[in-house]
């Protein structure tokens, strides 16, 4: 299968995977979940759904982002500045 | 507008890891533990990336000083949009005793090698808290400083800063060259993700060494003891307010 969204699709996992490093609950319990995810759609071919599934891959990166964001910040907040703040 | 600004990163333990005083007491153990950014150098070179994007500045100079390992820190300021990187070699003895008064020469040095126009710093590291290498590089390079900032702005080849300051806002006008150090608020750091961190070994990182840039890093200051903070002791609590002044009378607080 020479799906040319095989790329994208790759590209997708080892983004997220370079985002699991980071993950509050470890990088293994993400990189199980991570993997899981992809493997219970493997045998997609519709290139419309795939492009769906990327989407939504893209869309977790960026909840992570905000995620990662957010804690950093409130951690910060709670250390550097007074509560009315 | 022909303006380079000149970013100091400091890589440090990350921010959530939990700390462990070594058992000599001489420090802090660092060996194997994740070291990441300080969270407000991210912040500083957010802030750099947003000027050049605005055109208002031409290049941005990533700039840490430490072992081989700091590369990954100025990678990563790479990644979110540094032009190059100067890595500063210290190692060793010099680098555990590597304070603000040193970096701050090692800045100024490097601020008037390569011209810049503007050195951005993290108000302060979240290993060492010092808060004093921006205010000293600005001293020592007679440049005006706008600290703590929560909002940087150009406005007709002047910086208006906004400052946080205990009791509110401040707002002053300083003339460039300057120093700025920056706060919480200043912006929201964008996320280095892997392609960006792959681009970006496009990019180069200069070596240079403290006696090149004519700095003595010796440090003037021993760390005698190093300790964590006392336990908290456990709450007592009480029924009735009865049990409650009876207690304080028993500790002799009343």
């Amino acid at each position: 299968m020479t799906n040319p969204l095989r790329g994208e699709v790759f590209r997708l996992y080892k983004n997220l995977l370079y985002l699991g490093r980071e993950y509050p609950k470890g990088t293994t319990y993400f990189r199980e979940r991570l993997k899981a995810a992809f493997m219970k759609n493997k045998d997609v071919t519709d290139p419309e759904k795939i492009q769906k599934l990327i989407d939504r891959g893209e869309f977790v990166i960026k909840e992570l982002e905000a995620l990662y964001f957010l804690r950093k910040y409130r951690a910060m907040k709670k250390r550097y500045y007074e509560p009315e703040h | 507008m022909s303006a380079r600004v000149l970013v100091g990163v400091k890589r440090v333990i990350d921010y959530a890891v939990k700390i462990r005083v070594k058992p000599d007491h001489t420090g802090v153990v660092t060996d194997g533990v994740k070291h990441s950014m300080n969270p407000f150098c991210e912040i500083a070179v957010e802030e750099a990336v947003r000027l050049k994007e605005k055109k208002l500045v031409k290049e941005i100079v990533a700039v840490s000083c430490g072992p081989q390992q700091v590369q990954e820190t100025i990678r990563t300021a790479l990644a979110m949009g540094a032009d190059r990187g100067i890595h500063v070699e210290v190692s060793g003895k010099d680098y555990e005793t590597l304070g603000p008064l040193q970096v701050s020469k090692i800045m100024a040095a490097l601020a008037k090698k390569e011209e810049a126009d503007l050195i951005i710093l993290g108000k302060q590291a979240i290993d060492d808290d010092c808060n004093q290498t921006g205010q000293m590089t600005a001293a020592l390079l007679d440049w005006p400083q706008g600290t703590f900032a929560s909002e940087l702005t150009l406005e007709g080849g002047k910086l208006k800063v906004v400052r946080e300051v205990d009791g509110g806002l401040e707002t002053i006008m300083i003339n460039m060259p300057a120093v700025v150090t920056a706060d919480l608020r200043l912006n929201t750091p964008r996320y280095a993700t892997l392609p960006n961190i792959m681009k970006a070994k496009k990019k180069k990182i200069a070596n240079v060494k403290p006696a090149d840039l004519g700095v003595d890093v010796t440090s003037r200051l021993e760390v005698l003891n190093v300790d964590e903070p006392a336990q908290r002791l456990a709450g007592v609590k009480v029924e009735t307010v009865e049990d409650l002044v009876g207690k304080l009378k028993e500790s002799g607080r009343i």
